[in-house]
């Protein structure tokens, strides 16, 4: 039986800060999660991936992670991407310094 | 101290000014990550979670004042304020941009300070014993050994590109401090009738496999150290597998080959090296040994001490757990605690690092160490200033009384910062010494070691932790696995586990459970967890963790 491939978005962490991105529909860098782009067919997450992989200057390490939908856009699936999002839990540094 | 010659100033800024071109060349777009990611490793510059992080080497863990204040510095300039020292003898910063690295670098290089060999498959950081040149119960300062290895292997054209990392560590005294058995080499001073001299151990190390060192040599004359020891890593260097990186390091050779067959390659090989040594190390150790003299001693009355003990009872406490035994009997050894309740075990804001540094300066000569139990050390201090500096601690939240007690926990940097983790440590670590906090019962449990991973890679030691505990993802959820009755002292023991796991909920009640079985069975107030674990094997700490019917099933 094929895999059923599980929604995805692209992230990777900034060249000079090393801070979490994700890549959105028009080819930005993001520092949200939300507005990310939502990837839901295998064969454009492997097409976009190469995308990202060009643009080496700009971060480093794109991969695919998995993400699900919420109305308020893609949310992390797994937790280690949920702290990706926010920062480290033992002190407020990092994203959630920021967030509301 | 140690100071570095012109030699070692010259080296380290070339590389500093190297690795700002490469910098350069990386951000304008002329270097790829994958063309970059060696050189930034080869200068301890990681990508972690959330941002880059720079490891810095504190060689056998000796730091001046002036170089923590340097530290505190770079902190409050380049990072958030604080650092975070390991049980590798290293400081990290966890929040550094790139383009400001090769500045920290310099700063660090200001003070005889750098990150060479802090990554890759190279000979690592040479640890020793935190209370080296200070311990009563010492043959011999191992520190001067140390830096004799350090300067011989930095650089090393022959080992720059090992089949895998290869950590050494020192000790010069009995009491095994410096975890000697879990390295890839091992170095005990001993005693052997007149002379003085080293058992080599080789072949230890943690990680996914485990592994207690064995006694390669059990006697190694002093004037043999470098011969010896480039020959057991130049015989790795040629047997260690390349094909699969689980099982390159020196352990796997050493347990596939057997201990005979690699004492016969290292002997042959020791052989053909020792009469290249014609001496020239021999010279160069006697001017090192120069450096780690022992500083002039204060002579006064310690009546101050006694008197502060019966007055003081927060003191009295803090110095029941905080100090160890001086080889001058007016002296103390201070372990100062990053482990306070709830804090991050490790971790020291730059005021801190002042603190410590002024005290230092004030009372212990300039002296500062920084322990694999991830706490900071002032090594002799005349007992008649002991109440003050508690004084000045205290001020600097930096007086709790714990050393060696359930909260003094060691926990690696796990998913809060590590890209490898599978899941979280520090907050365990916070939980579990809060809660025993709570129960204002840590005092009367006494001595016992809880170390966490949060990975199979164990950065946090759990598999010599008298409690390890190993954090793991299943399903995507945060999993804590449980090992009993480790050790990392000269009697080395691996932990066994216990069973099945915990949920980040259950982790901490289950960790109560163990210690309210071993108050229960203890036999006096004297018998430690791990003799009490020692006596009783697994079985009723099984049950206290599982229950009766699942302690038989597991
Ligand atoms: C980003 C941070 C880190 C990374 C990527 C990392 C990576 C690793 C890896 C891959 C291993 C396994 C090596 C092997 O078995 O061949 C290891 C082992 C180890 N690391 Fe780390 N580590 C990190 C942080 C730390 C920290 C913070 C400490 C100190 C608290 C530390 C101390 C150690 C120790 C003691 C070992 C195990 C001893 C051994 O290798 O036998 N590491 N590390
Ligand atoms: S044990 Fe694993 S999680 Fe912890 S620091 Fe090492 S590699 Fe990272």
């Amino acid at each position: 039986m094929p895999r059923i491939f599980t929604p995805k978005v692209i992230t990777a962490n900034a060249l000079m800060e090393g801070d979490v991105v994700y890549l959105t529909a028009d080819d930005l860098w993001t520092r949200h999660h939300r507005e990310a782009e939502l990837i839901d067919d295998e064969a454009h997450a492997q097409v976009r991936l190469l995308d990202a992989e060009r643009r080496c200057d700009e971060v480093v390490g794109p991969y695919l992670a998995d993400a699900r939908t919420t109305p308020d856009g893609p949310a992390p699936a797994h937790f280690r991407e949920v702290l990706r999002t926010r920062g480290p839990s033992n002190y407020r540094h990092g994203k959630q310094v920021g967030l509301v | 101290m140690y100071r570095y010659t012109e030699f070692d100033e010259a080296f380290v800024r070339e590389r500093v000014a190297q690795f700002r071109a490469q910098v350069e060349r990386r951000i304008d777009g002329s270097l790829t990550e994958d063309e970059f990611r060696p050189l930034r490793l080869m200068n301890g510059l990681y990508l972690q979670l959330h941002a880059y992080m720079l490891r810095v080497a504190i060689p056998y863990g000796t730091l001046s004042a002036g170089q923590m204040r340097q530290l505190a510095t770079i902190a409050e300039r380049w990072d958030k304020g604080y650092g975070h020292f390991t049980t590798r003898q290293n400081i990290q910063f966890n929040w550094p941009r790139l383009c400001d690295v090769p500045d920290m670098l310099d700063a660090l290089a200001d003070v005889g300070m750098h990150a060479v060999q802090t990554s890759g498959n190279t000979i690592r950081n040479v640890t020793a014993d935190h209370f080296a040149g200070a311990a009563a119960d010492e043959i011999e300062d191992p520190r001067p050994y140390a830096e004799l290895l350090r300067q011989w292997s930095t650089d090393h054209p022959e080992f720059q590109f090992l089949p895998r990392k290869f950590k050494i560590a020192v000790t010069g005294a009995p009491a095994d401090r410096a975890v000697t058995k879990a390295h890839d080499i091992g170095l005990r001073i001993v005693r052997s009738g007149q002379d003085t001299g080293f058992q080599v151990i080789v072949g230890g190390g943690l990680g996914r496999t485990p592994m207690i060192g064995s006694v390669i040599r059990e006697f190694l004359p002093k004037a043999d150290l470098l011969p010896y020891v480039e020959a057991i890593v130049s015989t790795y260097n040629l047997l260690g597998r390349r094909d699969n990186k689980y099982k390159a390091r020196i352990k796997i050779a050493v347990h596939e080959e057997g201990l005979d067959r690699i004492r016969e390659l290292v002997e042959r090989r020791f052989g053909e090296l020792r009469p290249q040594f014609a001496g020239a190390d021999q010279k160069l150790l006697s001017d090192i040994r120069a450096m780690f003299a022992l500083p002039p001693l204060t002579r006064a009355p310690v009546m101050r001490f006694e008197t502060a003990r019966r007055r003081d009872p927060a003191f009295r406490a803090w110095t029941d757990t905080n100090l160890a035994r001086h080889r001058d009997p007016d002296h103390a050894i201070v372990t100062v605690s990053l482990k306070a309740h709830g804090a991050t075990p490790g971790d020291a804001t730059a005021p801190q690092m002042r603190a410590l540094a002024d005290i230092a300066d004030e009372y212990g000569y300039g002296e500062l160490r920084v322990s694999h139990e991830q706490n900071i050390i002032l090594p002799h201090i005349h007992r008649s200033h002991l109440h003050e500096i508690h004084g000045r601690l205290k001020i600097a939240g930096l007086s709790t009384a714990n050393v060696g007690l359930v909260s003094d926990i060691i926990a690696c940097p796990g998913m809060d910062y590590c890209a490898l983790a599978t899941a979280r440590s520090i907050p365990v670590a916070q939980w579990i010494a809060t809660r025993f906090e709570e129960l204002k019962i840590e005092h009367d449990i006494g001595p016992l070691k809880i170390k966490i991973s949060g990975c199979i890679n164990a950065c946090g030691h759990h598999h010599v932790g008298h409690i390890g505990i190993l954090g793991l993802d299943r399903a995507g959820v945060e999993n804590y696995q449980i090992t009993l009755g480790g050790d990392g002292t000269e009697d080395a023991v691996i932990g066994q586990r216990a069973g099945p796991g915990f949920s980040s909920e259950e982790i901490v009640p289950a960790v109560e459970r163990l210690v309210f079985a071993y108050l229960e069975m203890r036999k006096s107030g004297d018998e430690t967890f791990l003799e009490t674990y020692r006596r009783t094997g697994p079985a009723p700490f099984r049950t206290a963790l599982y229950g009766g019917e699942r302690a038989r099933a597991a």
